[in-house]
């Protein structure tokens, strides 16, 4: 299921500006991992360049070689959808589809990829929003709209639309920045269930939630404003948290800067 | 939790409880009443003036009513035949006979083979425009359409009559010898200034409204949700159809109930490229066919007492039904407000 990731050399621009210089890192199967560092400093660009939705914006694109189990996603032959559907995404705000019931919302990418049988969607939509702890809260009001759920209800029901698919990795993009204390400690408690199955990475600018859901942590900054930003230290969390071995890391966990 | 606030309407008073006082000081306690004085009175007037202005519309709508209405009636008086199921039109003779069967048949079917032609070729450029065009191109592209809005309808007519009758005269021959199994598409002749020719010329010119107000609502469409789309692995059109067009569902009923609208409404270009008979029928190819605004462009001129009379009864019931276009536009605008509002 989960796979492995291994970038080597990615290098990220949007028209001429250079956001990331060559990163490389690899990232384990089954853990989390979470991206830290400054406003600015790529870390959510490098993490929108692992599913290939970095290229979205106009004049944006990728360099270097980022493979996904030995499949480099950046080849020209590789299909964009098919990667995006191994690797599921969860972004800032949560965004189910307005007009979508929760049920909807759920089955949004099975339909897309062309399940149509009643039965298999429901219980793909059962054992998603289980996955995400939101069946208890929804299970009675699943033709409800979408929008009609708090902002963390959304947000874990967007978890449960991205690994519906059954995805082996799971992108998440500071996914608690918009919600409060409580709904921010049901969705790491989620990350720490899932990762049996999946490869999370995710970006926070929090730093103790890096501390308490990570197993690996990349710090990423920039030498100045306008610069790309680089992968300064990337090592097991404890260590960054602990010990780090490069000065600016300390001083950025220290909150001596940035 | 502290000892919770009682809440009561302002001013309210509780038994046993004195009355509150004012909660706004009098105005002598602000260094006296002259300058505050000034102040409200100048609000009184300006009020005064926008309330004049929006009445006077309403005084306008009533006054165009009445007279409406009063040179209609005895002009329906004096009619001989049912006013709305006669297919001819002659007011003048005598008795006066005239109906709006055959044209207001015919505004209802202009219109209908001007949505059909427009809805969908608006819709994809708009599209186009919203979300596959380069920037450059989709400004003036977007450009152009805004300058197809602005051409006045009198050019239109003669740009339909004297450039597009060719090609609709040869287009309904080959209908007809082809398709014409296809009742709409079955007739004898001459062909060209037909239905046809009206309802393509209309499409044309309710394309600019339909489009601009669709790429608007297409432009609107939540980029966070278009990207969630896209990260469940979906193609660019299976984006469209999952994050934009449920979205933007109620705003196209809307602009294209607009465009319905104006095709209702359009008289001269219709004047100019109809063939001016009373026809009542389906068939596409074969000249003839009037709408209820272009009969009157046609005839006021000529027109005697009970014609004018005869022809403004006829536009009361355009005006009818262009107002209930309008008001289901509107509803479904106001709901699609509402639902986005409660939505985010």
């Amino acid at each position: 299921m989960a796979k492995r990731i291994e970038a080597v050399g990615v290098t990220a621009y949007y028209g001429s500006f250079k956001a990331i210089d060559s990163i490389t890192m690899t990232i384990e199967p089954k853990s989390v991992t979470a991206l830290i560092g400054p406003s600015g400093c790529g870390k959510s660009t490098f993490l929108r360049s692992i599913n290939r939705m970095h290229e979205v914006l106009p004049g944006a694109r990728v360099e270097g070689r980022l493979t996904v189990d030995d499949q480099n996603i950046y080849d020209p032959d590789v299909d964009v959808t098919a990667v995006r559907r191994v690797i599921g995404m969860v972004f800032q705000r949560p965004n189910p589809f307005p007009t979508m019931s929760i049920f909807d919302n759920v089955v949004a990418g099975l339909r897309l990829n062309g399940v149509r049988s009643k039965p298999a969607l429901a219980e793909a939509a059962e054992r998603a929003l289980r996955s995400a702890n939101l069946w208890d809260e929804v299970k009675d009001r699943l033709n409800k709209p979408g929008a009609s759920l708090s902002g963390g209800q959304q947000q874990r029901l967007c978890i449960a639309r991205a690994i519906a698919v059954e995805p082996q990795v799971l992108l998440m993009d500071e996914p608690c920045s918009a919600l409060d204390p409580i709904s921010t400690l049901a969705i790491e408690d989620l990350m720490l269930g899932l990762k049996d199955r999946f490869t999370i990475v995710i970006v926070t600018h929090n730093l103790q939630q890096a501390a308490r859901v990570s197993d690996k942590t990349g710090f990423f900054s920039i030498d100045a404003a306008g610069e790309p930003g680089r992968l300064v230290e990337y090592d097991d969390t404890e260590k960054i948290f602990g010990n780090p071995s490069v000065p600016k890391t300390r001083d950025y966990i220290a909150g001596r800067f940035g | 939790m502290g000892k919770p606030i009682p809440i009561r309407p302002a001013g309210a008073s509780v038994p046993g409880e004195p009355p509150h006082p004012p909660r706004l000081a009098p105005a002598s306690a602000l260094g006296g009443g002259g300058p505050r004085r000034r102040t409200l009175s100048a609000d009184a007037v300006f009020r005064g003036v926008t309330l004049a202005a929006g009445a006077m519309v309403l005084v306008v709508i009533v006054a165009i009513a009445i007279f409406l209405g009063y040179q209609a009636v005895p002009a329906l008086g004096r009619n001989s035949a049912n006013f709305f199921t006669y297919q001819d039109w002659f007011p003048d003779s005598a008795p006066p006979a005239f109906g709006i069967a055959a044209t207001g048949f015919g505004t209802v079917y202009t219109a209908v083979i001007a949505l059909a032609l427009a809805v969908p070729v608006s819709l994809g450029i708009a599209l186009y425009l919203s979300h596959y065009a380069p920037r450059q191109v989709a400004t003036a592209l977007g450009f152009l359409i805004d300058l197809l809005a602005a051409v006045p309808s009198v050019v239109f007519g003669l740009w339909g009559r004297d450039c597009l009758y060719t090609p609709v005269r040869e287009l309904s021959a080959w209908l007809n010898h082809y398709v014409g199994w296809f009742p709409p598409f079955h007739g004898d002749g001459p062909y060209g200034r037909s239905f046809l020719l009206g309802g393509v010329l209309l499409a044309i010119m309710i394309l600019p409204i339909i489009t601009s107000l669709s790429r608007e609502v297409f432009r609107q469409s939540p980029k966070a949700n278009e990207e969630a789309a896209l990260a469940l692995g979906a193609t660019k059109w299976e984006m469209i159809r999952t994050a934009v067009l449920p979205y933007a569902r109620p705003g196209i009923i809307a602009a294209v109930m607009l465009g319905l609208g104006r095709a209702l409404g359009e008289t001269i270009a219709l004047a100019m490229t109809l063939g001016n008979t009373n026809i009542l029928g389906f068939d596409l190819v074969t000249n003839g066919g009037t709408t209820i605004a272009a009969n009157i462009a046609n005839k006021f001129g000529e027109a005697g007492d009970t014609g004018r009379g005869a022809l403004i009864a006829s536009g009361l019931f355009l005006f009818g039904i262009t107002l209930v276009v309008n008001v289901i536009a509107r509803a479904v605008i106001f709901r699609r407000r509402e639902l986005t509002e409660t939505a985010v």
